[in-house]
């Protein structure tokens, strides 16, 4: 291994972008990645080992709904056998009965189950899918009786930010152990639908003071973490720990990304899983070089006492709101640009939100119906 | 941590909660608990510890065995453990036996 190469932890594995639901801040990127071409569980396999041997402990299986994958079990137990630390991360739709013991019996280790909102209807409107909410329930029953440790993952925004303790209430009441209340980040999908998910003003302090709240009341039934309404914030988040420092995202394909939404940076050359070795993209894919260490940064990062905190923030981000990767994310209160965040919080559109999918005749009537009186 | 850690019941039985696993790992330079978006290096005294919470042993029986083992104080060994445990209990990821 190159002297001083930070060792990553985690692998985040899209195993498809195919999914039956249609959120409209998917994380996938806007062009969707194709089922004919998706990595095959023998290629996943030796990624597995490859990811171990480079340090790797945990292993995200993600997608799109990683349940459209018809050998998920055997994935499952290839992750076990690299003794490769496994989350699920799945809508709960799409998982038949029994299916969730079977992973478990091969060796899941949790389970990450996302929902659209505390209200039924509510939450499948966001989903685009009627009946979700009803069958994630039964995800969450199947996972606590057979004592499959279960998170809770909630995406916030304007449309149910009100209900944040509802949401809650609702993790401890299936059983989590784990919930994530986690603001959107405007990237690929959600940039599009910025504007319709944008939390107020008026929203944002609440829910923050109503988050404190529910941690203290909680405290015993369950562990809440939280990604923070960004926009709001006086410093960004620091990108997935820094970039190309803990984490390797592999797209359904192949490709190599230090970050989901990282192929929305134009420039950045990949490395395939296909045709390179993983050790070898960590180290020497042009790609993860890009932003790693501190060595690319400007004004004002590169004086900053926090660039080894936040890293600059997020490239996606900066790259999308200041056109150059290279800048400091302009939801830094010192960024120069940050006046142009303040002015993106006030745009607020209630016009239908645009999801991977979707027919236009659906989604109209989704926006209104979520964003009531508005 | 914070503050004096709470006192464990001696007929405790503190076991690694569903989904928490201790990992040997050479890349990491040695042991890891792994846990739902958690990785903790486990130092050699932390896997001592944690080697012993099977959910069959109490709490006074893993402290006896570990006072006896590094001829320690026990009284140091339990306050060790218990603060080990506590911090671990908190977030959910050490449960005790019945």
């Amino acid at each position: 291994m190159t002297a001083g190469l930070p060792v990553p932890m985690g692998l985040l594995a899209e195993l498809t972008h195919r999914c039956p639901l249609g959120c409209p801040y998917c994380s996938n990127p806007v062009e969707l990645e194709r089922k004919s071409d998706e990595l095959d569980l023998a290629t996943w396999s030796r990624v597995f080992r490859e990811a171990a041997a480079l340090g790797i402990l945990q292993l995200h299986l993600s997608g799109g709904e990683p349940a459209a994958r018809r050998d998920l079990t055997e994935i499952v137990a290839a992750a076990r056998s690299a003794n490769l630390y496994s989350n699920l991360i799945t809508s709960g739709v799409g998982l038949p009965a029994g299916k969730l013991a079977a992973l478990a019996d091969a060796g899941l280790d949790h389970v990450q189950l996302s929902i659209q909102d505390a209200e039924a209807q509510s939450a499948d409107r966001i989903a685009g899918f009627a009946g979700a909410a009803a069958r994630k329930r039964e995800l969450a029953r199947e996972a606590v009786a057979i004592g499959l440790p279960l998170t809770v993952n909630a995406v916030i925004h304007r449309a149910n930010i009100e209900r944040i303790g509802a949401l809650v209430e609702l993790a401890i009441a299936w059983g989590a152990r784990r919930v994530e209340i986690a603001h959107v980040q405007y990237h690929g999908w959600a940039e599009r639908n910025r504007a319709q998910l944008m939390p107020t003003e008026e929203q944002v302090a609440p829910a923050l003071q109503e988050l404190a709240r529910l941690r203290e009341t909680y405290r015993e039934e369950i562990v809440i973490d939280a990604v923070v309404p960004d926009y709001f914030a006086r410093y960004p988040k620091p990108c997935v720990g820094g970039w190309g420092r803990r984490s390797i995202n592999i797209s359904p394909s192949g490709l190599a990304l230090p970050c989901h939404a990282a192929q929305t940076i134009p420039g950045l050359e990949f490395w395939s899983v296909r045709t390179h070795a993983l050790a070898e993209i960590w180290a020497h894919s042009p790609a993860f070089e890009a932003f790693r260490g501190t060595s690319w940064m400007e004004e004002p990062c590169v004086q900053c006492p926090r660039r080894e905190t936040d890293f600059g923030g997020c490239r996606c981000q900066a790259f999308a709101l200041a056109g150059r990767a290279e800048a400091a994310d302009p939801v830094c209160h010192l960024s120069p640009l940050h006046a142009r965040v303040a002015e993106l919080r006030e745009e607020q559109a209630e016009t239908a939100y645009e999801a991977r999918g979707h027919r236009a005749a659906r989604s109209t009537s989704l926006a209104r119906a979520a964003n009531p009186l508005r | 941590m914070i503050g004096t850690p709470l006192p464990i019941r001696d007929d405790a039985k503190p076991r690694l909660a569903n989904g928490v696993r201790l990992v040997n790992s050479p890349a990491h330079d040695g042991w890891v608990l792994l846990a739902p978006e958690r990785v903790f290096k486990a130092d050699t005294v932390a896997h001592e510890i944690l080697s012993l919470c099977s959910g069959e042993r109490t709490f006074a029986a893993i402290v006896d065995d570990l006072a006896a083992r590094f001829s320690a104080p026990r009284d140091r060994i339990a306050a060790d453990v218990a603060a080990l445990l506590n911090g671990l209990l908190a977030q959910r990821l050490v449960e005790f036996s019945a």
